[in-house]
């Protein structure tokens, strides 16, 4: 009887979640605008992936005569930077530091935040009061401030900057965690899972997880956008990437002291930041209508 | 307004109780900032050939030979009195240095606030009164960008068009008098133009979002359809939106003008704005761990406050909780 029940509850989570999920792809191909954003990321990611093949020239080799060349100078069709290093290659390649440091933090942070709200809202009681709480101190911190903070205090370098990203991540996923799982858990399959004797792993597992991480991913690819530009921001600021790789937010740091000799030039790399932060954040938006995700 | 009801009392009260864990949290991660910096907290301050008398001499004045729980309510009660410590750099209180700066980023972030809340405002509320026609459309696309755009980035191209370019306004600093002599006047006020627009960008986009859904889901509701079938024109129904969302909305707005003094060091380090930011920034590449800490800490307790103010107000606007 009880193997039964479960059984049944399991065939009706699978049937249901793979109907569900070509519902979700017709849906998301109706909306143009999140699948030119879908379009965007994946051109961004191909380009970061294929960057020694695409780029022109050495994102690292420049020229002394060079420096500062204005947009459209021959053989440097977006001009050079300020140590006369080609700027179109060291885009392209900015491409993959940049999008590293704003997605892996986010990933990270989805499977840790995940794990722990799920495990707090699915175990309730104490564990979630204190869980929660703990969490609360350190969404106290307005998200830059927090990042700033801890990456401040730790220093420059790729490390510290994903460190610090993925800390300031984990709070807000948690707590969109906690607060679905806890209201799937007050469902009846869930009740009717228990009672038939299923062990508490094996129904977050087979009941739980697939109900929740859908909700949980959508707002976790909406953090991308935020991430993106955080992340290029600490480069910015000196944390984060440091010289002389090529990342866009340390780009547009050392050539803003060129911003009277080359102004249009020194902007160039914040306008791939801001197209990766939008098509991603458009492509979040697409996903989530098309999931049917509320929040 | 209406006598508060012991409901309502009672969740401020709980919620104002609440807080002082949070506070005490809060500080905890300042002080471990410290501690989880790489090296020595006193390579900066000390020459490198100090004897190792100077050297335990100096770690008994900064308390750093005690135990972490001690050295963390030794530093809790000084904060509590006001005293953050010196900073490395300047050797100056750094209570004083936050102090002067803060007032610079309330300058700041309060006309940010104003302008992203009246923009975004009124875009939301067209684009959710006229849901789905062009105007709806282009609010939208408004508030995306809003969200998207790195507004570090946003300054640059500001001063950019409107310095170098165009030579209308100033790009960097706040005019004359420097950090501690704000003035409202237009010698002073052209130097906050480039900054908080370019600031108000963010909360724009929030709260034309925000007010957009509260508006559409407020015009959906029944009471809408009565006041209509009641013939109320459509000034009055406005009205009603008006009141129903002004809430939610202002509460956003609360948030928001947290945010941004919590993350105004992008902006203020792209325009030298000397302000929070500007500190915090000059606390990073000084390495000056003192400073860093401390205005982290003054500015994560002014978005706690702030947190605490929203709930509240919102809590005694809520028409639901004043019935009882």
């Amino acid at each position: 009887m009880a193997v039964t029940a479960d059984t049944v509850a399991h065939l009706a989570t699978i049937e249901k979640s793979q109907g569900y999920w070509r519902s979700v792809w017709t849906r998301f191909l109706r909306d143009k605008v999140a699948v030119c954003a879908g379009l965007v990321a994946a051109g961004l990611v191909l380009m970061a992936v294929f960057a020694p093949w695409i780029a022109p020239a050495n994102p690292l080799d420049g020229s002394m005569i060079k420096r500062l060349s204005p947009i459209g100078t021959e053989g440097y069709p977006l001009g050079a930077d300020e140590l006369g290093r080609d700027m179109l290659s060291r885009l392209i390649y900015g491409a993959r530091l940049s999008l590293f440091m704003g997605v892996v933090p986010v990933l990270i942070a989805f499977t840790i935040g995940a794990a722990i709200g799920i495990a707090a809202g699915y175990l309730g009681g104490w564990v979630n009061t204190i869980t929660m709480r703990v969490l609360d101190v350190l969404y106290a911190f307005p998200s830059v401030l927090l990042a700033i903070a801890i990456s401040g205090a730790l220093g420059a370098g790729i490390l510290n900057g994903l460190l610090s990203l993925t800390v300031v991540f984990i709070p807000p996923i948690a707590r969109v965690a906690e607060s679905v799982t806890t209201s799937v858990r007050k469902l009846e399959y869930i009740e009717a899972a228990q009672a038939s004797g299923a062990s508490s792993l094996r129904i977050v597992r087979d009941h739980v997880l697939g109900n929740v991480l859908g909700p949980i991913f959508v707002y976790a690819t909406s953090l991308i956008s935020v991430s993106m530009i955080l992340a290029a921001g600490l480069s910015f600021l000196g944390l984060g990437v440091s010289p002389p790789n090529a990342e866009w937010g340390l780009m547009l740091n050392t050539l803003r002291n060129a911003i009277y000799v080359q102004p249009w030039l020194a902007a160039l790399p914040g306008v791939m930041i801001f197209l990766t932060s939008i098509s991603f954040n458009m492509l979040s938006d697409g996903l989530r209508s098309a999931m049917d995700v509320k929040q | 307004m209406q006598q508060a009801n012991p409901i309502m009392l009672s969740f401020i009260l709980r919620r104002v109780l609440y807080t002082v864990p949070i506070m005490l949290g809060v500080s905890l991660v300042c002080f471990a900032l410290v501690h989880i910096s790489p090296g020595d907290p006193l390579v900066s301050i000390l020459p490198p050939d100090a004897s190792v008398e100077l050297q335990e001499q100096m770690m008994a004045i900064y308390g750093f030979d005690k135990s972490y729980p001690e050295q963390f309510l030794r530093w809790l009660g000084l904060a509590l009195q006001g005293d953050l410590g010196n900073s490395i750099a300047s050797g100056r209180p750094v209570a004083s240095e936050v102090l002067n700066a803060v007032g610079n980023t309330l300058v700041l972030a309060v006309t940010a606030t104003i302008i992203g809340f009246t923009l975004g405002g009124l875009f939301g509320f067209v684009a959710g009164y006229f849901r789905d026609s062009w105007i709806d459309k282009l609010a939208t696309a408004i508030s995306v960008v809003g969200v998207s755009v790195p507004h570090y980035w946003l300054g640059m191209v500001m001063v950019i068009i409107f310095s170098v370019e165009l030579r209308w306004l100033p790009a960097t600093g706040a005019g004359p008098g420097g950090s501690s002599q704000w003035v409202w006047d237009w010698e002073h006020m052209q130097y906050l133009i480039l900054p908080a627009v370019t600031m108000s960008v963010i909360p724009m986009g929030i709260v034309a979002r925000t007010v957009r859904a509260l508006v559409a889901d407020i015009l959906q509701q029944e009471f809408v359809s009565g006041l209509r079938a009641k013939g109320l024109l459509d000034r009055g129904v406005l009205a009603h939106v008006i009141k129903n969302a002004a809430p939610t909305a202002l509460a956003v707005m609360g948030l928001q003008l947290g945010y941004l003094l919590g993350g105004s060091i992008l902006i203020e380090t792209v325009f030298s704005w000397p302000g929070t930011g500007f500190l915090l920034g000059q606390a990073i590449f000084q390495r000056d761990l003192p400073l860093l800490q401390g205005t982290i800490l003054v500015l994560a307790m002014f978005f706690v406050i702030l947190n605490l103010l929203v709930d509240v107000a919102q809590t005694s606007l809520d028409p639901r909780l004043q019935r009882g």
